[in-house]
Parts: C-alpha cells; sequence; structure tokens
C-alpha cells in the first residue's frame, strides 16, 4: 500500500495574481480551472512532481464570511508557510526573486543543518527552498 | 476584511519580516514603524493587536534567542550582546534576565550539555524563549518591574 500527497490547498488573496506569480516563480502549469459562485479553484502543477497538484482559492472560498475573514487575516499575517526541496538552491533563489517575490531570507546554512532561502508569495505564505542533499 | 485593513495586516508582516532579517543590525522601534509607514506609537499598538506582543519585545525576544546560543557556544557577554545589534550591556543584561529568568553570565557559566548532546533542531525548538505573555507560570514568580517595557517613542508630530 502506498499513500501520498495528491493536493495542496494554498490560499491565496489574488487567484490570477497568485497563478502568476507560481507559474513565474517556480515553473509551475495550470492544469484545471474550477468555477463556482464568486469563486475559482485553479489547480497548479509541476512537470517535476506530475501527482501532486497546487490547489489556489480565496480565503471566502466555500467557508462562512466568519471563516473566510479569520483565514484570510491568518493569511496576510505570514501565519503558513511551505519547504520546497530544489536540486540547485542558488538557481532556484535567482528564478523566484526574479519573480519579484519579497525576500526573506538569501541562502544560508543553517546552524541545524539544511542550506535555504525563504521568500514570501503575494498573499504572505511563506516558501522556503532547502537544497537537497 | 477591508482592502486598508488587509494592507494594515501586510505592513505589519513586513515589519515582523524585518525584525526576523535585520535584528542583529542597530534597529529600534521608530525605524521598524518608518517601514510599516506608521507612527512609533500606532505602529506598537497595531502590531500588538496582531501579533500578541509589542514590535520590542518581539525583536528583544529574537535578540535574546540568538545571544543565548551565542554564549552557550562560548561567547562573552559583551560579545554576545553587539553581536546580536545591542549596543547598551545594561539593557541587555535586563532584557536577557526577564526573559530567561537568569542573568547572561549565570547562564553562560551553567552546565549546557543536555542542549549539546540534542540534534541542533531540538535544541532551536526546546531553547526559545518565550515572551513574558506566553510564560504565565515564570511571570508569576518576577517581580512586576522586571517586564519589557516598551520602547520610548517619539510623539506623533
Amino acid at each position: 500500500m502506498t499513500v501520498s500527497l495528491q493536493y495542496v490547498n494554498i490560499t491565496v488573496n489574488d487567484v490570477d495574481e497568485s497563478i502568476a506569480f507560481y507559474c513565474d516563480a517556480l515553473g509551475l502549469e495550470v492544469r484545471n480551472d474550477v468555477g463556482s459562485g464568486d469563486f475559482r479553484w485553479v489547480t497548479l502543477g509541476s512537470p517535476d512532481q506530475p501527482d501532486l497538484g497546487y490547489v489556489l482559492s480565496q480565503p471566502h472560498a466555500g467557508r462562512s464570511q466568519a471563516d473566510g475573514d479569520a483565514l484570510q487575516e491568518l493569511v496576510t499575517k505570514g501565519a503558513f508557510q511551505f519547504v520546497f526541496r530544489t536540486d540547485d538552491l542558488d538557481a532556484t533563489f535567482e528564478k523566484v526573486r526574479a519573480s519579484g517575490a519579497e525576500v526573506l531570507q538569501e541562502p544560508m546554512d543553517q546552524p541545524w543543518g539544511p542550506r535555504d532561502c525563504a521568500f514570501r508569495d503575494p498573499s504572505g505564505t511563506m516558501l522556503r527552498f532547502s537544497q537537497a542533499a | 476584511m477591508t482592502p486598508d485593513e488587509l494592507a494594515t495586516l501586510a505592513h505589519l508582516r513586513r515589519a515582523r519580516d524585518m525584525i526576523d532579517r535585520d535584528y542583529a543590525h542597530p534597529l529600534d522601534v521608530p525605524t521598524i514603524a518608518k517601514h510599516a509607514l506608521m507612527s512609533p506609537a500606532h505602529f506598537s499598538r497595531q502590531f500588538k493587536a496582531a501579533y500578541g506582543e509589542t514590535p520590542y519585545g518581539y525583536l528583544m525576544t529574537r535578540r535574546i534567542e540568538r545571544a543565548m546560543a551565542l554564549l552557550r557556544a562560548g561567547s562573552s557577554v559583551t560579545d554576545a550582546c553587539m553581536a546580536v545589534g545591542c549596543t547598551s550591556l545594561g539593557s541587555f543584561s535586563a532584557s536577557f534576565s526577564t526573559i530567561t529568568g537568569e542573568t547572561p553570565t549565570a547562564y553562560r557559566s551553567r552546565e549546557h550539555a543536555a542542549v549539546e548532546a540534542m540534534p541542533p533542531c531540538i535544541a532551536k525548538l526546546l531553547t526559545r524563549p518565550m515572551p513574558p505573555v506566553q510564560q504565565p507560570q515564570r511571570a508569576a514568580r518576577r517581580p512586576q518591574s522586571s517586564t519589557i517595557r516598551e520602547a520610548q517613542t517619539a510623539p506623533v508630530s
């Protein structure tokens, strides 16, 4: 039996801005774009990891006003993060920086082991990139 | 949430990121507030409302966390103080004592064998100092006067 992550949901304030960012910075491509009411769920994916979908949606998509407000506040305050692995950290850093992302940390060796760097996506979520061993 | 409220939160987030990135540089609340496009007093109130502690408290906790690691590695108290962006040894020692419950000299000279035996990622979590608002037991043991005071802020002009 094998179990693996199939979809990861990324909450964003502006779907179109985030599609442009994730495609530009991470080389993702749009796989699906589903609308319902005022909201859209857009699935992105990477040729490097074909079995994983990144689903972008807004905080209020499928939620009550109060829950959407609470989630939006947390996202914007920077409460969430995703960690990626890359086989070329410096090239990844340059590519993501060139997309205009806010740089949180330039590539450095962490005292606890990995060499990594970090950015924020346009909504405030931290994206950390770790050099593969 | 209105676009203005969202923009305010994004400014506060960038200010907190600035503290995380530049805490070892000479950094004070008026400088950080300027980056958040707010007056120091308004910025401190808004930051506390969003993150549960004042920007000065957040900055000092970050600095003391780093200083603890330097002291464990054998750095002198003066060197640790300067390395984390504090310019006054007196206020560094006072903040250190408030946040950790012991003086930097006492912390430096005591045994850290347990921390040294841990993987660094575990040690980082376990030795992370908690701001006073998140440590009720320790705060209760301390005299009221030892809590972190808000930085002196210039009047709004």
